[in-house]
């Protein structure tokens, strides 16, 4: 290993201050080590406002588990912009591919560039896998998935694996869509439960069938082992809070794991106040109002800096930036952070009171 | 000898400098509205040719390199030495293009941060190291925040005749200058050093407080490593592929980087010291608005006419003039902004300083001789400001 750094360093200095890889990259960008990108193979509509992408990762990725997600940057209108998708391909795809399916949100700029303008061809940025929204190793005996929207993708991932590697464990899920066209995967779904005896799927359409949202009557008729089930959720934040609060009060409830698209916000008081948020960047002084509830990398984003960022949702910590001087609010926990020095997440945290952001170069 | 100016040699009221300032603003936000996938693809595209460029040539100086070790087996002269000589020479110039392409369109706009609107931390004023032996970090302080703030300010913009040649009648006369011709010829083939140790204060390091002394030190350090690493690439491990042939190899890389040194020199000469451009006395800034910061932009620069190709591998310095107005804005928007600059200037009466590149460059080492020498009143360079016949039409 050290031999090949070592060779490796005497490679990038012939293309200082660039580094071998910049070259590399001009014969396949698929080839380069110093930054990871994924070209589009392929895309597919799942629905009318879903499409699957299935991404080719270049050198440096790692086999992701199922039930992580990536970051991606999309290029729109020349800028880039960066969210976080689940995977929903199984780790034990053959063919070096992995998919991610992207629903549009309302007024999504990014998600809709993905689903409409996107052609195969194309190189795009992504990171690593990330996250624990994830299945032990060992398959779970009896699991319960409870899933809506877009919220199936990471549950995808798992149902596809253990369908793959021919172990599918005794599985209950609970899918909520508005209606039968907007059930991503719905024919494969019903394949697999077709297929798979022990896969127990119910589909729940909230906007026909005199369906309704999750609740404990539901829950009741359509899973009645609920209590002897570990619980997998991932969907809106409704849904999230629904599962979680029966759980809580169910006596003898299994754990629940939770994946969530948006950061859950803790209620903020009224009489919070913003103040003045000044970042430092690279030998500069950017001053901005910031009120109590924007978290600093929108108000930094407003004053015209890109800090470093990913999910913007408070998971990859690609945002953390030392706190100066003054304070700030956790927006997820409500917790004060005030001491200078500590790492603060600028994409769910807000201002409270004045505070300095050192936004310093990250290399 | 004149004196600098103390307040903007225009016949403008306040208010008209106000209507100008906003004008300029309008123009501004405008084009960086408009900023979108072309201009994306355009820097992206430039990369990518620059890059293949300077690699390509590199390649054909090492095989041109290796026909010449040839004939050292015996093969004494013919077609295969004469081809090796073209090529290398070929190389050469590829590369000493690749390096110009690579400091001024590219390094130059970006470390500005005319890219950093897209958010690509690949393109990024805060992360570009460029190819030179002049460290990013230095030279963004010295010429984005010292320079371009202080444009042609005398005591404050250390860009003025580069604080060690006297360029105009307003700078003080010294003995020293009168070997200015001497070198300033050295400054112009070693420009990349002359960069690199721009923002060392000999003074500070030499007789400072301690303190003073520790920032000299670590940026001799920083141009230290810096240099160091560029000039291993350049002179030793490049050369070191050619074996036998290593001294071809290292020439024609050192032709490459003089190619470069002199044609940067030359666009930024241009730039600030032709006939026409003026300097200031501090109590210019006293007070400055956004619009007197224009106006004296506008005065303190210098475009060159030419050609697509031209303005390209000018890193469209050639448009100085909106460079200076609008430093982070895209280069490649510099040219259709001219226009309406222009137009601005010819309805306000406003000096434009543009001409060809042999009237600027002439005008400019005219200066540099007849300066070395006392006192010197220049008409030329002391032309009013406002354009008489324009300003009566206006
Ligand atoms: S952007 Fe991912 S934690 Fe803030």
């Amino acid at each position: 290993m050290r031999i090949k750094e070592r060779v490796g360093e005497v490679v990038d200095a012939f293309a200082t201050p660039l580094r071998a890889s910049h070259y590399v990259e001009l014969v396949n960008p698929l080839w380069s080590s110093h930054r990871l990108q994924a070209r589009v193979e392929d895309v597919w509509d799942e629905t009318p406002d879903a499409r699957t992408l299935t991404l080719r990762p270049g050198r440096g990725w790692r086999r992701h588990r199922a039930g992580q997600h990536i970051r991606v940057g999309v290029p729109i209108d020349g800028r880039r912009f960066t969210r976080t998708y689940s995977i929903s391909s199984s780790p034990e795809r053959r063919d070096g591919c992995i998919t991610i399916t992207v629903k549009v949100l309302e007024g999504g700029r990014m998600s809709g560039h993905l689903v409409r303008d996107l052609r195969p061809g194309t190189h795009l940025p992504i990171g690593l896998p990330q996250g624990d929204f994830l299945v032990p190793e060992a398959v779970p005996v009896r699991p319960l998935l409870v899933t809506a929207g877009s919220g199936i993708t990471p549950v995808m991932s798992m149902l596809r694996t253990w369908a793959l590697v021919g172990n599918m464990p005794d599985v209950a899920h609970l899918h909520y869509a508005p209606t039968r066209h907007d059930v991503i995967f719905g024919a494969e779904l019903e394949r697999l439960a077709a297929e798979h005896r022990r896969y127990d799927l119910h589909t729940v359409l909230t906007r026909s069938d005199g369906g309704s949202h999750f609740c404990r009557e539901q829950l009741d008729a359509l899973c009645p082992d609920w209590q002897e089930r570990e619980v997998w959720v991932c969907g809106p934040q409704g849904l999230i809070e629904a599962v979680e609060d029966h759980h809580r009060d169910a006596p003898g409830a299994r754990p629940v794991h939770v994946e969530r698209f948006r950061a859950s916000l803790a209620e903020i008081d009224a009489d919070a106040r913003g103040g003045t948020a000044t970042f430092l960047s690279g030998g500069t002084e950017v001053e901005a109002d910031a009120d109590a509830t924007t978290p600093l990398l929108r108000v930094a984003e407003d004053a015209g800096l890109n800090p470093a960022h990913g999910c913007r949702m408070g998971i990859c910590h690609t945002c953390d930036v030392p706190l100066a001087t003054g304070s700030v609010r956790d927006l997820r926990t409500g917790d004060l952070i005030d001491e200078p020095g500590r790492a603060v997440q600028i994409c769910t945290a807000a201002a409270a009171g004045d505070c300095t952001i050192d936004l310093q170069e990250t290399s | 000898m004149t004196a600098p100016h103390t307040t903007l040699p225009l016949d403008l009221d306040a208010e008209e400098v106000e209507a100008i300032g906003r004008e300029l603003d309008a123009i501004y936000d405008e084009t960086i509205a408009s900023l979108g996938t072309d201009d994306e693809r355009y820097i992206k595209r430039l990369i990518r040719t620059q890059r293949t460029l300077a690699v390509g040539s590199r390649v054909v100086m090492e095989a041109g390199a290796l026909l010449r070790a040839r004939r050292g087996r015996g093969v004494r002269s013919g077609p295969g030495a004469r081809v090796g000589l073209g090529l290398l020479g070929l190389g050469a110039v590829g590369l000493g293009l690749a390096k110009v392409l690579e400091n001024m369109e590219i390094g130059h706009n970006v470390m500005h941060g005319q890219w950093d609107w897209m958010d690509d931390p690949e393109i990024s004023s805060t992360t570009w190291e460029w190819d030179t032996t002049c460290a990013s970090d230095h030279w963004k302080h010295g010429h984005n925040i010292v320079h371009h703030t202080w444009t042609n300010v005398m005591g404050k913009d250390r860009d003025i005749g580069y604080e060690i040649l006297r360029t105009s009648s307003e700078q003080p006369w010294n003995p020293v200058y009168l070997a200015q011709p001497a070198y300033n010829t050295l400054l112009m083939l070693l420009f990349e050093y002359g960069v690199g140790l721009h923002e060392l204060d000999p003074e500070k390091l030499l007789s400072g407080t301690t303190e003073e002394k520790a920032t000299q030190v670590e940026l001799l350090r920083g141009f230290a490593r810096k240099a160091g690493r560029q000039m291993a690439k350049d002179y030793v491990l490049w050369p070191a592929l050619a074996g036998p042939r290593f001294a071809d190899v290292a020439v024609a890389n050192a032709s490459a980087n003089l190619l470069r040194n002199v044609w940067a020199y030359l666009i930024i000469f241009c730039g600030h010291f032709p006939d026409g451009v003026h300097l200031f006395d501090c109590q210019v800034v006293e007070d400055e608005t956004r619009a007197g910061w224009y106006l004296r932009q506008l005065l303190a620069a210098a475009n060159i006419e030419g050609s697509g190709p031209f303005h390209l591998v000018s890193g469209n310095l050639s448009f100085q003039i909106e460079h200076h107005l609008f430093p982070d804005m895209p280069s490649n928007r510099y040219a259709e902004v001219s226009v309406r600059v222009r137009g601005l200037c010819e309805r306000y009466g406003l000096p434009y300083n543009t001409g060809r590149f042999s009237r600027q460059i002439g005008t400019t080492m005219r200066k540099i001789w007849r300066y070395a020498l006392p006192g010197g009143e220049d008409s030329r360079t002391d032309a009013p400001a406002v354009a008489e016949p324009a300003r009566a039409a206006a």
